[in-house]
């Protein structure tokens, strides 16, 4: 017979007083279970619950009375049952008691296997949660048992019950005490471990003392185990605090690994706030951060982004020139190949640098060195330390740095769905600062159908986030699966997306729109009825022009349900009740009718609905409002009621009616803003991020708050180390260092000697080649580190990327001369008038700036096809022209250098000692140098950069200004405060009879993700003046205008800047090569193929070059054809010109190629990853090439 | 930082529980069971949750949750990553992670757990220095411990903890000398309807099997290390030699371990070694629908592709499936309703093809949307990202001459095609 039946065989009240008993029970009999059987107790616990069961039956049985021989038969017969299983101890059953009793006989046994049995059995009931306390006193006496497994067993139990029985569990503090002075550290160790675990508070005195000691134990182990134990006496006692700060910092000057990561944790625990105590071991925590154990990593890491924000200045805000230069440095090196500079300009290079350093901003060597050191585990395997080294990134690196985060956390997506869920809440707050850093790996956060519905609908909010003008295509097609998902959930969430990409990017408002509206026939309400409530949201943004949809949504209310749909309907109707005036009576006709079914909210709108039509169509409504107020007056929700008897008060003239009710049409027909969707994920930065707190959006106890930059920077000598402690410290590091060189030489050598050597002769003849190789790598390297090991903070990253650039300035070089050598000297020339062309063709831009005749310009296009001669000319005019507005020219300048701050400093490296080391270069790289957004700003600051206007715009014109005409111009300068940023340089002229004060911007007026750098404020400018400053958008890659107020000090004056998109994109070099292989890549969708008639006058390469690079900011690629079509030799058939340049947001490639045909005929080719750049990008230049 | 620990059994039975501070009552739980049943599929409860006095941060592995609760702040990936620590030495000791497992070694989990928390702080997670002291259940042992009432508790005191190497213990010994690692790529994809590739990239691991006798320092070098673009190392590995010499040298811990993983830079372009030709559509009335499916081998280099299986999670509204495949067998699971299809290897001359009918509830409305369909595949011997391949390894500082081998497998990881 089966448990089951003998159940059903009870009386149904002996049933009730089972359960009865056995909740009074409970406790006594958990104590008692019959897990305790000799030799097979694991298995009996793992089916002790039908034990358990039928024991309360029997005790039930017989204490209740009422349950008869039912209930007493079957306690019999689970007693068999359990004797079986229990073996052969199954004997002491019917005496409960008798259980712990047997095990008190085991332990108090002499042989050890009895007592590790019973020890076994009982740890087996504390890890099921029973209760075994009555047994402390029989379990303790073998603490001091010499078998180490029962001693560890024992431990287990003390620590789990000491604080039950702080009597009892004195009896054996002094076998600890013995212990914490055995020979053996492990035993040490172990000692320590758990007197500091068992809480009582009688102990304190002993664990501190106990502590003290461990603390300056020889052995780290025990030092690490001292470190975990200052926590623990901290929570038992937190009086201690003083003293355990002592223990903390005594333990904080340890050098080995394997206790820093235990006493940062204690120090966490214990005195956060006293971060002086981390300066004299910043730099060594810093350094052998790589080296303590992951855990560890992540504690420092966490700590370590708080000292940095209280110690270090915001390289972000401050307008830093060497961390902008330096980051600016390094895309510069990295991206371009052709670093083609003299040695001489190198120097000057490092002058400027060194310049740069006596500025005000200069980020600490410090700070460098803990983004240096928590670099390389980004590489982690435990995503926790991954993640700290993300949060600390993103905390406290420049921008410009912050990107190499983006692809191991990426790397983490692959990871456990606990992981990913954590790590994209984390992406999620990021990618609303950095969108530009996800970018690229858009595609790794596309949803499978797979992912479970939490994972989805943050992956969804991650690209909602990462959406833009240039890919909202290709998220919008994603979209369009998702919406057909099975998960209803992730439907609406993936609706809610649509609407929000809708309202952030306005290109594609229309067609979320209209996708939205097809899915209000969907089948299923719930999709319905999310569609309804972003229709609701988006319509309100421009409500005149869909009325239909209106209408149409007005049908849904005979069909949709749900009642937050329902209500949205009702309030669009009523809201926008003007432009559908004969559906909206209706509806409320509908609506009054079904009232009283409706839900709360839908009431609500219905009595919104109602008073709206009564103030606008009081002929036809008035009745139906009368009804539905009245309805409303009797509701059982008292919000209803309330809200009728307010709404009747302030629409329904009477004459006791307030003052307000002549303002009810005001009130309620009001113009309300749009609503603003915006990611959940919104600021929530402020908290940590991969914290606790972060996750939850809230503070979780004891959470640190992340403190904000210091506005001065602090001392930074705090950190310093004294000479006497820091010699050994320093000589610890450079020997960590050295250690590494070691381990960096040693493979070198013996990698040559293995070869030779006979054992390695199995695989050396195919090895021989990447041996050698590797091996000359290594001996670079080796010697770089050695230099650096006597650089106490030593600069390897940077000095290896000096040294690939070495290398490839060696090939460039090569390259150079032999492009030389088969280059004429006429080549040269041309060459050379072709970088004047370039000049004039800027200064020719400025005459137009400064008020020339427009005959003048519109000649000046016709000049690109005449003759050089003619041309020298044209420049000398151009150069001519500044000093004959003298004034003009000087505050120009001035305000330039004010505004370019960062800039002067380059200033020293002048522009005529440049150019004719550039004459020397070859052709191509001229071409080159163009493509070269710093080195122009390096090394050409004053002469271009006040008169490089290209094609200026204006931005207030005189009349409306009241005099202040302000036009700008995209100097096409890198933006040196934000490489993300486009330089647009604004020209103020003050042509009113009074001087207008601080001129400055306001309110500014942006699409999501683009930001400005506001141009310092002008305090003065006289009458008759001009000034200029230099201001910077980042547009996010797109055309998006953006709007401001120009300030005076009197008035101010609504204006907009809205670029072409030929200034999105800075130049970047690419051979032709690496311009063939990026085009391989960018075929299919992101390619445009246009065909033209080239302009008359612009068949020759110099108008086709000219033109292109004037209608956006390319740069030429040097190509196989430069060769041909040099002057002397005929010009080649069909020259193909090709450009490229870089997005100056999301640096995608921008990549042009003109291809021309006979009679002038040429095809116009355009790739890019973004497409709308691309279209927009073919548009312009066809502009300019056929005109 | 972690306070406490309950094991749940996938219906909610809470059978073990561990504390390393104060006791927490295990009704803490009960905001847990109450997440677990409203979000009905287990993957989808929350992994943080907050309660009145506490936070509970849990993993689902092998069906069982991992409960950890805390009451201050501290990074939850810090807990995450820890519970599928003790997961994964839950399973490198009992072989398998289950509730029956860990049942059954309750006391040698629990030591485990002993070992590895002090004061809820990480203390030994190394498997290397918790097998020297806690060994691992072996059936000669347990056989040997219930004649001698011996126990799993290492009889010596470790001494990894103190070498400079903390994740290989000293003193190792073998008769032979074997090094083995397997580069296992994993090709993620995703293809739409008409078989254009989506998303694709190859994720890349390096699993290593070493027994070398002592401390022996070995150097892996690759025939094209550009090739990687983003990698993550086991902590023996020496990150500047990788730097500066796109070479991995580590002194290994013993036995099986995760010597790297790696992305391939998504440069190049990912093969997709099969190809699938589907029709699953489902009839507007009738409540019925199609399903005609043929898998063929498209890039796999010459290599036969093995393993093959196909899983189609099918709507909720689907009763029952009559399929027939020319190869394989399948089988249609009434409670999850998936399909699975085995299919085994893949002959290019006869493909493979599974087609039949689909019965849907009588009265529910057509689906939606049509099942993905999930590949798995394996090919041996090759690793997918072309080009990737050992050249060499080395030893230092050991005399002996060890047994090298590499292998190379390619599978599909999370590869989906749209329907």
């Amino acid at each position: 017979m089966t448990t089951m039946q003998r159940l059903l065989q009870l009386p149904v009240n002996a049933v009730n007083i089972v359960k009865t008993v056995q909740s009074q029970v409970q406790g006594h009999e958990e104590d008692k279970s019959p897990v305790l059987s000799p030799d097979s107790g694991q298995q009996t616990w793992y089916s002790a619950l039908q034990p358990d069961e039928l024991r309360h039956l029997r005790s039930g049985g017989t204490g209740g009375g009422g349950g008869g021989g039912g209930g007493g038969g079957g306690g019999g017969d689970q007693e068999e049952r359990g004797s079986q299983e229990d073996g052969g101890g199954g004997g002491s059953f019917q005496s409960q008691p008798l259980r712990h009793d047997d095990l008190k006989e085991m332990l108090d046994s002499n042989k050890d296997s009895l007592k590790l049995e019973a020890m076994k059995r009982i740890v087996a009931m504390i890890a099921r949660g029973k209760n075994a306390s009555d047994l402390f006193p029989a379990v303790v006496k073998n603490v001091a048992c010499k078998n180490i497994e029962v001693k560890k067993l024992v431990y287990v139990y003390l620590v789990r019950y000491a604080e039950e029985q702080q009597d009892l569990a004195l009896l054996s503090i002094s076998t600890f005490q013995r212990g914490l002075k055995d020979p053996n550290q492990l035993i040490r160790a172990s000692a320590l471990r758990v007197l500091s675990s068992i809480r009582v508070t009688i102990i304190v005195p002993i664990m501190m003392l106990a502590i003290k000691e461990a603390a300056s134990d020889m052995s780290p182990y025990v030092r690490k185990t001292a470190a975990h134990a200052i926590p623990k006496l901290y929570s038992l006692d937190p009086e201690q605090k003083d003293q355990l700060i002592e223990v903390i910092e005594k333990l904080l000057a340890d050098k080995t690994t394997l206790v820093a990561g235990s006493v940062v944790m204690a120090f966490e625990e214990v005195c956060p706030e006293r971060i002086d105590l981390i300066h004299k071991n910043y730099r060594k925590l810093c350094n052998l951060l790589i080296d303590v154990e992951e855990w560890g990593q992540v504690v420092i890491i966490n700590m370590l982004t708080r000292y940095a924000r209280t110690q270090f200045l915001n390289p972000n805000i401050n307008e830093s020139l060497l961390e902008e230069g330096g980051g600016a440095d390094k895309t510069f090196y990295g991206s371009d190949e052709d670093e083609d500079e003299d040695e001489e300009e190198k120097e000057k290079k490092a002058e400027a640098a060194a310049m740069a350093k006596r500025k005000p901003y200069v980020m600490d060597p410090d700070h460098r060195l803990l983004l240096r050191n928590t670099k390389p585990l980004l590489q982690s395997r435990n995503a926790a330390v991954v993640m700290a080294v993300a949060q600390l990134y993103f905390h406290l690196a420049p921008k410009a740095e912050v990107g190499v985060i983006a692809k191991a956390l990426v790397r983490l997506l692959r990871s456990h769905s606990e992981v990913q869920y954590v790590v994209l809440q984390n992406v999620a707050t990021m990618t609303i600062k950095r969108r530009g850093m996800f970018e690229p790996y858009l595609k790794s956060f596309y949803i499978r159908s797979t992912d479970p519905t939490q994972i989805k609908i943050l992956k969804l909010e991650v690209l909602t986030n990462l959406a833009n003008e240039t890919n909202i295509s290709t998220i919008l097609r994603e979209f369009q699966t998702y919406i057909k998902s099975m998960d209803k959930d992730f439907v609406a969430a993936t609706i809610q997306a649509i609407g929000r990409c809708a309202t952030n990017i306005g290109e594609v408002r229309d067609t979320c729109l209209n996708g939205l509206v097809q899915l209000l026939s969907n089948r299923d309400e719930l999709v319905v009825a999310e569609s309804v409530v972003v229709i609701k949201k988006l319509l309100q943004m421009q409500p005149e022009k869909h009325s239909d949809i209106i209408k149409h949504m007005a049908k849904l209310t005979d069909n949709i349900q749900v009642p937050m749909a329902r209500a949205s309907i009702l309030w669009l109707i009523g809201e926008y009740c003007e432009h559908v005036p004969k559906i909206a009576p209706d509806v409320l006709r509908k609506m009054a009718k079904s009232f009283t079914n409706e839900e709360d909210i839908v009431k609500l709108q219905i009595l919104n609905l109602a008073a709206k039509l009564y103030l606008t169509n009081s002929k036809q409504t008035k009745l139906l409002t009368q009804y539905v107020l009245n309805l409303a007056k009797y509701d059982q929700n008292y919000d209803i009621r309330d809200r009728a008897r307010f709404i009747r008060q302030l629409i329904v003239p009477t004459e006791k009616s307030g003052a307000l009710s002549k303002y009810a049409k005001k009130l309620f027909l009001a113009l309300k803003p749009a609503p603003v969707l915006e990611s959940p994920f919104k600021d929530r930065d402020h908290f940590q991020l991969g914290s606790l707190s972060h996750l939850l959006n809230a503070k979780a106890g004891g959470y640190q708050e992340l403190p904000d930059w210091p506005e001065s920077a602090p001392d930074p000598s705090v950190r310093n180390v004294e000479v006497k402690e820091s010699v050994p410290e320093w000589t610890k590091c450079s020997s960590r260092e050295k250690r590494k060189e070691k381990k960096v030489e040693k493979p070198f050598y013996s990698d040559s000697e293995g070869e030779s050597g006979p054992t390695e002769s199995a695989d050396s003849e195919s090895d021989s080649a990447s041996g050698s190789e590797s091996g000359s790598e290594g001996s670079g390297s080796a010697s770089e580190s050695e230099e650096s090991g006597g650089v106490s903070v030593s600069e390897e990253e940077e000095e290896e990327e000096e040294e690939e650039k070495k290398t490839k300035k060696r090939e460039l070089k090569k390259a150079v001369q032999e492009s030389e050598s088969e280059q004429s000297s006429e080549e040269e020339d041309r060459k050379h008038e072709r970088k004047m062309k370039q000049q004039k063709s800027d200064s020719e831009s400025e005459s137009d700036e400064e008020e020339e005749s427009e005959s003048e310009s519109s000649q000046s296009e016709s000049d690109d096809s005449e003759s050089e001669a003619e041309v020298r000319k044209k420049k000398k005019a151009a150069e001519s022209k500044p000093p004959s507005k003298p004034a003009k020219r000087e505050t120009t300048k001035e305000k330039k250098e004010m505004s370019l701050l960062d800039l002067d400093d380059f200033e020293p490296a002048p522009s005529p000692q440049v150019t004719p080391v550039n004459n020397l270069f070859s052709n191509s790289l001229v071409t080159d140098l163009e493509g070269l957004s710093l080195s122009e700003a390096v090394l050409l600051p004053a002469t271009i950069t006040p008169s490089s206007a290209l094609k200026s715009y204006e931005l207030l014109h005189r009349i409306t200004g009241e005099g202040l005409s302000v036009e700008y111009c995209f100097s096409r300068q890198p933006f040196s405060p934000d490489a993300n940023m486009v330089a647009v340089q604004m020209q103020f002229t003050n042509s009113s009879a009074s001087d207008t004060k601080s001129l400055h911007m306001e309110d500014v007026k942006l699409q999501s993700g683009m930001r400005v750098k506001e141009f310092p404020e002008i305090e003065l400018l006289p009458a008759g003046e001009t000034a200029t400053a230099v201001m910077g958008i980042d547009f996010c890659d797109s055309t998006q205008a953006a709007n401001f107020q120009l300030c005076t000090h009197t008035r101010k004056f609504f204006v907009s800047i809205q670029p072409p998109v030929g200034e999105l994109m800075r130049p970047v070099f690419l051979t032709e090569n690496e311009f063939k292989k990026e085009q391989g890549q960018l075929m299919g969708m992101n390619e445009i193929t246009e065909k033209l008639t080239l302009d008359a006058k612009c068949r020759n390469e110099h108008a086709i070059v000219q033109r292109v690079t004037t209608a956006a900011n390319l740069s030429r690629v040097p190509c196989g054809s430069d060769k041909e079509c040099s002057p002397p030799v005929p010009p080649p058939e069909h020259p193909v010109h090709r450009f490229a340049g870089r997005t100056v947001t999301s640096g995608s490639l921008v990549l042009v190629t003109v291809a021309t045909r006979e009679e002038g005929a040429a095809q116009l080719t355009i790739n890019c990853e973004k497409m709308v750049i691309g279209t927009m990008l073919v548009k312009d230049i066809l502009l300019a090439l056929t005109q | 930082m972690i306070n406490s620990l309950f094991l749940i059994s996938h219906s909610g039975d809470i059978f073990l529980e561990k504390h390393w501070k104060s006791v927490i009552s295990r009704s803490v739980c009960d905001y847990f069971l109450e997440a677990k049943e409203k979000a009905g599929d287990p993957e989808n409860v929350a992994p943080v949750l907050q309660t009145p006095h506490h936070y509970l941060i849990s993993i689902y592995r092998g069906k069982l949750f991992f409960l950890s609760v805390t009451q201050t702040e501290v990074p939850p990936l810090f807990v995450i990553e820890f519970l599928h620590r003790v997961a994964d030495t839950f399973q490198d000791y009992f072989g398998d992670c289950s509730e029956v497992v860990i049942k059954e070694n309750t006391v040698t989990v629990y030591e485990l757990l002993e070992e590895m928390l002090d004061n809820g702080f990480p203390l030994a997670t190394e498997s290397n220095v918790l097998k020297e002291m806690i060994r691992p259940p072996t059936i000669l042992r347990s056989v040997v411990n219930t004649l001698t009432g011996g126990s799993n508790v290492g009889g010596t005191l470790p001494t990894g903890q103190l070498s400079n190497v903390p994740w290989r213990r000293a003193g190792v010994k073998y008769t032979n000398n074997e090094a083995y690692f397997d580069v296992i790529e994993e090709i993620d994809a995703i293809l739409d309807k008409s078989g254009t590739t989506v998303f694709a990239e190859i994720q890349g691991v390096v699993e290593a099997c070493v027994k070398l006798t002592g401390m022996p320092d070995l150097t892996l070098s690759f025939m094209n290390p550009r090739l990687l673009d983003d990698v993550s190392f086991h902590p023996c590995v020496r990150f500047k030699r990788w730097e500066s010499e796109r070479v991995l040298s580590f002194i290994p811990p013993d036995g099986n371990f995760r010597l790297m993983s790696y992305h391939v830079s998504s440069q190049n372009l990912v093969a997709i070694p099969v190809y699938v030709k589907q029709n699953i559509s489902f009839l507007e009335t009738g409540s019925c629908g199609r399903l005609d499916i043929t898998i063929g081998p498209k890039q796999t280099m010459g290599k036969s592709v093995e393993n093959l299986t196909v899983t189609i999670p099918m709507p909720k509204s689907v009763l029952s499936v009559n399929l027939t495949a020319t190869q394989g067998t399948y089988t249609f699971d009434l409670t999850t309703k998936v399909v699975l299809w085995d299919v085994g290897k893949l002959n290019p001359q006869k493909l493979p093809n599974l087609r039949g009918s689909i019965s849907i509830q009588t009265g529910s409305p057509k689906p939606e949307e049509n099942p993905s369909i999930n590949i798995g595949l394996q090919i041996q011997q090759l690793a997918i990202s072309a080009g990737l391949k050992v050249s060499r390894l080395d030893m230092y500082g050991e005399k002996y001459k060890p047994f090298k081998g590499v292998k190379y497998v390619t599978k599909a990881g999370k590869f989906q095609v749209r329907t």
